[in-house]
């Protein structure tokens, strides 16, 4: 009975709603965040991620106060990610009841920040995010919503980031992100095989194959989606049901 | 009736808001308090002992504010005890995380780090830390498994494990290799797992705890 191969809904929150969009066009709002999270923990989501979107200080309050909202109603791991870049903002985050923080730009500025945040608090609390695009024959990261290239080659960056100290890769790419047609697999792949961390994988779902494929071809220990739930075209149970279909270990929620 | 009183021992590590809001989910009847307060801490009718984070920070900060004494004394009251974690490991002898560090040695024991080089059953190299949902299998019928299933999901997160030098495992996981997802003795109980995390299995284990008296 080995380990389940986790599937993660994100939330993308902006002024204490949830917003999705296609490749940052065409915003939808999908809702309360604490009644979306609430959803989906009861359809089985095995850990939720929230990204802030906020670039106001208003709305970072108010992200605090939405994740402990959620943490004092959903018992399973809460990741938040979206604007952390000090020691700070990593405690507030923790404190308000969040189990583990997304690292993103903060990283590339200041790679010392992860080994300093991860020696404060735990490898398991910290998860490095990853956006990456194809250039050419490899995957450079990109920021700013994939418009700042840096000229670093993704999985060399994922396997420093592991030894800094991070626990977990959230590895998106930016290429396939809200397009709908699967993740980026090859890099997925070379992500996963490159390191000795969970990677999980971002960026692309449109069916429920998408997710089985990202665990059977791209070697992911998880799988993060957003729209495919959002508006209710699968549940989290259909795409357990799925992923079990096609051979791969996933957790069932006990029967109520 | 006056609330029974549940602390959280405190010693400046980790998340104990997780723990502390699971609590009082399943647990209305329960104050429950987080504290480093000695006092506090041995009034109380049930206390947990969590913990993340490297095993050298969570004993330094143990020691520096004599929750090693508060522990000792506590196992020894008889009242149910739940460590959970790192607050598992640390009541261990001896963990090898960080070079080599000596524990609060109330369970003889030793926390290891998992072996590199483990494949698993899709043929990839396994990952470490341990992260995510896996399952426990009972092997001892004790209250805290009230109303859960052998085999039930419980959320891990962990690089170092522990391996009981006596038979005290109440369950067991695997990955790669078998360790003691839970340990009992008398009135402690431990979990490798983070019941405050593991929905509802986790909930239910919660609620057993707050409910046990601290005999078998």
């Amino acid at each position: 009975m080995p380990l389940a191969k986790r599937i993660i809904p994100c939330l993308d929150v902006d002024q204490g709603r949830v917003v999705k969009g296609v490749n940052f066009l065409n915003i939808r709002d999908a809702g309360d965040p604490v009644e979306v999270a609430r959803r989906y923990n009861e359809q089985g989501a095995d850990e939720i991620t929230m990204l802030d979107i906020t670039a106001t200080h208003e709305g970072r309050d108010t992200m605090i106060e939405t994740v402990k909202a959620i943490a004092g109603q959903v018992f399973i791991p809460l990741t938040v990610g979206g604007g952390i870049r000090k020691v700070d903002d990593i405690r507030a985050m923790l404190n308000a009841g969040a189990d583990k923080v997304g690292i993103n730009s903060a990283a590339i500025h200041n790679p010392e920040f992860v080994k300093e945040a991860s020696q404060r608090f735990g490898a398991q609390c910290i998860v490095v995010a990853i956006d990456a695009k194809q250039v050419g024959d490899h995957w450079e990261i990109f920021t700013h919503g994939g418009r700042n290239p840096t000229g670093i080659n993704a999985v060399e960056w994922a396997k420093k980031m592991a030894d800094y100290g991070a626990g977990e890769i959230l590895l998106t790419s930016m290429d396939q992100d809200g397009v709908k047609s699967g993740f980026d697999l090859a890099l997925t792949r070379a992500v996963a095989d490159a390191v000795d961390i969970p990677v999980i994988a971002s960026g692309g779902v449109g069916n429920l194959d998408h997710l089985a494929q990202g665990v059977l071809e791209g070697h992911a220990d998880a799988v993060l989606a957003a729209s495919i739930f959002h508006f209710g075209e699968y549940s989290i149970q259909e795409a357990k049901q799925h992923m079990m279909d096609r051979g791969i270990e996933m957790r069932l929620p006990a029967k109520r | 009736m006056s609330q029974k009183l549940l602390t959280i021992i405190d010693y400046g590590m980790g998340n104990l808001h997780s723990v502390a809001k699971a609590l009082e989910a399943v647990a209305p009847q329960f104050q429950i308090e987080i504290t480093n307060d000695r006092a506090r801490i041995l009034e109380a009718d049930h206390v947990v002992l969590p913990g993340v984070g490297a095993i050298r920070d969570c004993m330094a900060e143990i020691r520096r504010q004599q929750v090693d004494e508060v522990v000792a004394e506590n196992l020894a009251s008889g009242k149910p005890f739940l460590g959970i974690c790192v607050g598992m490991q640390a009541l261990m002898a001896h963990s090898d995380e960080n070079q080599g560090i000596d524990c609060l040695n109330q369970f003889d024991g030793h926390v290891h780090r998992f072996p590199s080089g483990l494949i698993d059953s899709h043929g990839l190299p396994m990952k470490v830390p341990h992260m995510g949902w896996n399952h426990v299998t009972k092997t001892k019928d004790h209250p805290i498994w009230n109303s859960i299933e052998s085999d039930s999901h419980f959320y891990f997160v962990h690089s170092y494990f522990v391996e009981p030098h006596e038979n005290y495992s109440a369950g067991i996981c695997h990955y790669g290799t078998d360790f003691a997802a839970m340990i009992y003795r008398d009135n402690l109980f431990a979990t490798q797992f983070h019941p405050e995390k593991s929905a509802e299995a986790g909930l239910q284990l919660l609620k057993n705890f707050t409910q046990w008296n601290g005999t078998l």
